[in-house]
């Protein structure tokens, strides 16, 4: 859940730099670059994560992109990156990349709506346009 | 111990043929009961005859005979089964215990990881409306479960579109569908010859809830379009997810079925868009005779071994 604890332990693994990033972002409220997130996050006194690099920073960054938590915008030659979603909208988001990953945790959901394969698009408008004009 | 101990090992097969129509063709409720009480119950009796099959040899090893006090000249080495269909099934036997232990751990495992979410989703209401533009909605099993609805999906249903999702969500978690479909896949991951049932169970809990909706909303029309409106919408704004998809259809297999036959949308809409199905009753008939003659091979072959265990018995005294 993203109520992480800013400061975790030493061995620490990504989910929990991750959420150490995003709640950094969430406390800032504006697009932060690689940078202003690594200062927030070494700089203090009591900082969550002292010894993290700018490199591994861009990393957890894009990956949090890449898994659709964050926006970002180009500012010269970086990103800078905000956050997209709320904390339901988050836990939400860790809910659907787990499904992708595990079949069986697809299977206990369930999804309202099944998964369109192409035919199966093209034959849905079939029937539906055929009962819209039988209706009309 | 001779066609009595078969016939419940083809018997699923037989079954899996009818599990299509039959999804298709009865009430879902029924039909849904009745898929997952046969797929259960002929699962038992083909894993009972491959123990039994197993065991008429196992007791003709020397020492086992010795310590069952059984006389060996009356179980005989050349009384059926054979020593290679014994072993076959003593192999498939390990191998259905293997992989029923290892379904029940994941399936375990994704429940309880379920529930956990369904308790740590916030607010206290039943449903929950997460920030995202991409329309989903599923219902959480839990205690209580919970159902969550995206923003876009809202965004692309109108207001009586709405209710109705939620209806047919509602039904899956009052009705405990996950259940089903659990008792389902178990079963058929005992015996593999039952997977069409399994799946057939997923679609006839999908079908339940759309009834069910459609009796809350007062019109099965409604529900038809919003299942279309909410699938069209989650496929314009998730194609990322065809990727997975047509991995997983490579490996089961799918792919051919997939152009040979709609998927569970297309079908549930044009249900919906049909007459309610009627009562079958010969037809439920005839899948409970099936079950029958399965359970009552089964007992009859357990009879079998256990009269020629109680006559080597009764010789090894003699």
């Amino acid at each position: 859940m993203p109520h992480a604890d800013p400061r975790p332990s030493p061995r620490r693994g990504a989910g929990e730099l991750e959420a150490a990033v995003l709640s950094v972002l969430w406390q800032a409220g504006r697009a932060l670059s690689p940078g202003e997130v690594q200062q927030a996050l070494t700089g203090q006194a009591d900082a969550p994560a002292p010894e993290l690099s700018y490199s591994t920073v861009v990393t957890i960054l894009s990956r949090l992109h890449a898994k659709k938590a964050l926006d970002r915008r180009r500012d010269g030659r970086a990103f800078r990156y905000a956050p997209v979603a709320d904390e339901a909208g988050l836990a939400a988001r860790r809910l659907a990349a787990m499904l992708d990953k595990e079949p069986d945790r697809q299977a206990v959901l369930s999804r309202f709506v099944a998964d369109l394969s192409e035919s199966d698009e093209a034959l849905l408008r079939r029937v539906l346009a055929d009962d819209g004009a039988q209706a009309s | 111990m001779r066609l009595a101990v078969y016939l419940p090992l083809v018997l699923p097969a037989l079954f899996a043929l009818l599990a299509g129509p039959l999804s298709a063709r009865l009430d879902p409720r029924h039909a849904t009961w009745l898929l997952t009480g046969a797929a259960v119950a002929l699962a038992g009796c083909s894993t009972l005859a491959l123990g039994l099959l197993a065991a008429a040899a196992a007791v003709r090893i020397p020492l086992v005979a010795s310590l069952g006090h059984w006389s060996l000249s009356v179980l005989g080495p050349d009384n059926p089964p054979g020593l290679a269909v014994a072993l076959l099934a003593g192999i498939l036997l390990g191998v259905a215990a293997l992989t029923v232990s290892g379904f029940v751990i994941r399936r375990y495992r994704a429940l309880a990881g379920a529930y956990r979410e369904a308790r740590c989703l916030p607010g206290r209401g039943q449903t929950v409306v997460v920030q995202d533009e991409a329309a989903d909605a599923y219902a959480l099993p839990g205690r209580p479960g919970r159902i969550v609805v995206t923003a876009g999906m809202l965004a692309a249903l109108d207001e009586p579109g709405r209710a109705a999702l939620l209806a047919h969500e509602r039904a899956h978690l009052a009705g405990f569908h996950y259940l089903f479909t659990t008792a389902a896949r178990l079963a058929a991951t005992a015996s593999p010859l039952l997977r069409p049932a399994a799946r057939a169970v997923e679609y006839t809990v999908e079908r339940w809830a759309d009834e069910r909706a459609a009796k809350v909303v007062g019109d099965r029309r409604l529900v038809a379009h919003t299942i279309g409106r909410a699938a069209l919408a989650a496929k314009a704004n998730r194609p990322r997810r065809a990727i997975p998809a047509a991995l997983g259809a490579v490996f089961s297999g799918a792919h051919v079925r997939a152009h040979a036959r709609p998927g569970p949308v297309p079908r549930r809409v044009a249900a919906l868009l049909a007459p309610p199905p009627p009562r079958r009753l010969v037809l439920l008939a005839a899948v409970l005779a099936l079950v029958a003659l399965a359970g009552i091979c089964a007992l009859e072959a357990a009879n079998d071994l256990q009269d020629l265990l109680s006559l080597a018995s009764a010789h090894h005294y003699h």
